[in-house]
């Protein structure tokens, strides 16, 4: 490859008397695609035409589920949508449903949800990090982040009892509080963090080939960005100072310091500063959320949604008879409905939920970023390499379970 | 470029300190002051604002939105239909979710279609993010999105029959799919 390439030039499709252009299916079974995303490429030479994605192969009717189950029940449905962030997914939903009841969470709880938000952050970033440098070469740091990402998932397992799908986030609070120690757990996660990014920078950011390999590589600029719907660090790679944390905080995110970092090149290498200075600042959100952490009740005090303590259901008879109505009938949520954006790992994540007013939802929509995120590959990707594809798609960090649904 | 470049700069910024000189409900309600026949009604509930837009307005108003300064809704965050049910008429809504990236503020623009005639013309000129979301809503509600560029199935296969989030359509079935 060239070293002087820079801005994708323009093509233009024109005859082709010669019938130059060739068209492949790439995909879905590559394994630089994160799942089952097809791509059809039309591909003049080894410089890409034009870009089609195809998606739907993992299409399994989530939406739709949704309207048949209680909304205690949804929650573990969402888990499966971004299996990487499925806690960032869990908020989204759960707030969505707390703010048709209008519920008061309380402090603690809100403070264990930005913990674990940003722990999971992390670790969804670690992910992208190991397989993107994975699908462009750089085989070793895979390991580094995944011994990183180990840390975090039995953070979360010894607080939910899950890895993948914890389901800790509930309507009302939490599942239950924190177990003993695991203030000190996480403290020992904090303090090893900041020598493991400066690992992955020392493998990774100097490396000469990595940065040929995504500079000026799927430029979009910030009007375009905007226009396509990017969030997220994709977005704050072309210079866009947004983050919804800030924007429309929530779960108490005002009361926390960060910095949004944002990068100016809108390429594959600013997306890639973008998400390697979030980890840090995620880093720096969960020590100000440990600090914060006071003793206090982790379930909104409203019995009717709130599932009792199993103490008080040996003791007292109304709260056995909650737990029955609950379980057996759900709870009615008052008819309306809500549309809560949250900043996941990959940008907005909106929980669209309309209420008629009975136990299970009338419609529950998700805004995946990573859905909006791809709808913009093919204008960042025409006139680049086919090489340089995958690095489009590792660095716009997409899971094809939230895609599809 | 090294790591932490722009640093520096103060990022403190928060909803407060962006100006919210014109609350959305106030933009939706001027809005259909001066065009009665763009918005039919405002609703405010739960701090988020809905305005009923007529369905063949709906470019106009979104393009309004989006160039007048104190809305600056910049940022369609999300477009996606609703089926109230086959004995509810209108029957379909469909949602267009309003965020500026300057303002910060959001706004939501709902437009009611008959069963008989689920046609709503396309925003892709105003914003090119509602190409996938109308794709979307067409292949699971069946609401045709009139000057769309590619209004294809995006999550179900192409011979697909039916739209799968329409009330009526079942849960469950029984006959496999089998690609021709």
């Amino acid at each position: 490859m060239s070293s002087t390439v820079t801005l994708p030039p323009s093509v233009e499709i024109v005859d082709q008397p010669l019938d130059t252009q060739m068209t492949i299916s790439m995909g879905p079974q590559h394994p630089s695609t994160h799942g089952v995303l097809r791509l059809e490429l039309v591909l003049d030479g080894e410089m890409v035409v034009k870009v089609k994605p195809d998606i739907g192969y993992l299409h399994t009717g989530m939406e739709k589920l949704f309207e048949y189950k209680k909304y205690q029940q949804g929650i573990v449905i969402t888990d499966r949508m971004d299996y990487l962030n499925p806690l960032g997914n869990n908020l989204a939903y759960v707030m969505a449903v707390e703010k048709l009841l209008q519920l008061e969470i309380p402090e603690r709880a809100q403070t264990i949800r930005v913990l674990f938000c940003e722990l999971q952050r992390i670790a969804s970033h670690l992910v992208w990090l190991g397989t993107h440098a994975l699908d462009i070469g750089a085989m070793t740091v895979f390991f580094y982040c995944f011994r990183e990402r180990e840390k975090i998932l039995n953070l979360i397992e010894a607080a939910s009892g899950g890895r993948l799908t914890p389901s800790y986030f509930r309507i009302g609070g939490l599942m239950m509080d924190l177990p003993p120690g695991f203030e000190r757990r996480v403290q020992q996660f904090q303090e090893a963090f900041p020598a493991a990014i400066e690992e992955f920078h020392k493998l990774l950011t100097g490396n000469k080939i990595f940065q040929k390999r995504t500079q000026d590589v799927g430029y979009i600029s910030a009007e375009d960005a905007i226009d396509w719907g990017l969030s997220g660090p994709c977005l704050r790679g072309s210079g866009v100072r947004l983050d919804i944390r800030r924007a429309n905080p929530y779960s108490s995110y005002e009361q926390y310091e960060f910095e949004i970092p944002t990068e100016n090149g809108g390429d594959v290498w600013a997306r890639y500063l973008v998400r390697m200075r979030e980890m840090k600042e995620s880093h720096r959100i969960v020590g100000q959320a440990l600090a914060r952490l006071k003793p206090g009740p982790v379930k909104a005090d409203a019995p009717k949604v709130v599932l009792p303590d199993r103490e008080a259901m040996k003791r007292h008879m109304d709260a056995l008879i909650h737990h029955f109505l609950i379980v057996a009938e759900g709870f009615d949520v008052p008819a309306g409905e809500v549309y809560m954006p949250i900043e996941a790992s990959k940008g907005e994540l909106g929980v669209y939920v309309k209420s008629d007013g009975g136990p299970k939802p009338a419609r529950v929509h998700f805004r995946g970023p990573s859905f909006v995120n791809l709808s913009a590959m093919p204008h960042m990707s025409e006139g680049a390499m086919v090489a340089d594809i995958v690095a489009i798609i590792g660095s716009l960090d997409i899971v094809l379970g939230e895609i599809d649904r | 470029m090294t790591v932490g470049d722009n640093e520096k700069i103060s990022q403190n910024q928060t909803a407060s300190q962006a100006a919210q000189d014109v609350t959305p409900s106030q933009l939706a309600a001027a809005l259909q002051r001066e065009h009665p026949e763009w918005i039919s009604e405002v609703v405010n509930a739960l701090n988020e604002t809905t305005a009923f837009v007529n369905r063949d307005h709906i470019v106009a108003v979104c393009a309004h939105l989006k160039s007048a300064p104190e809305a600056s809704f910049n940022f369609l965050a999300d477009l996606c239909g609703v089926d109230r049910g086959p004995e509810e008429e209108p029957r379909f809504e469909v949602n267009y979710h309003l965020f500026s990236t300057t303002k910060y503020h959001r706004l939501r623009l709902k437009v009611l279609l008959y069963d008989e005639d689920p046609h709503v013309p396309t925003v892709t000129g105003v914003w090119r993010t509602a190409n996938w979301h109308e794709r979307e809503t067409f292949d699971l509600f069946g609401v045709i999105f009139d000057g769309h560029p590619d209004l294809r199935r995006i999550l179900l296969p192409d011979d697909w029959q039916g739209h799968a989030l329409r009330k009526d359509f079942p849960l469950r079935g029984y006959e496999p799919y089998s690609l021709k």
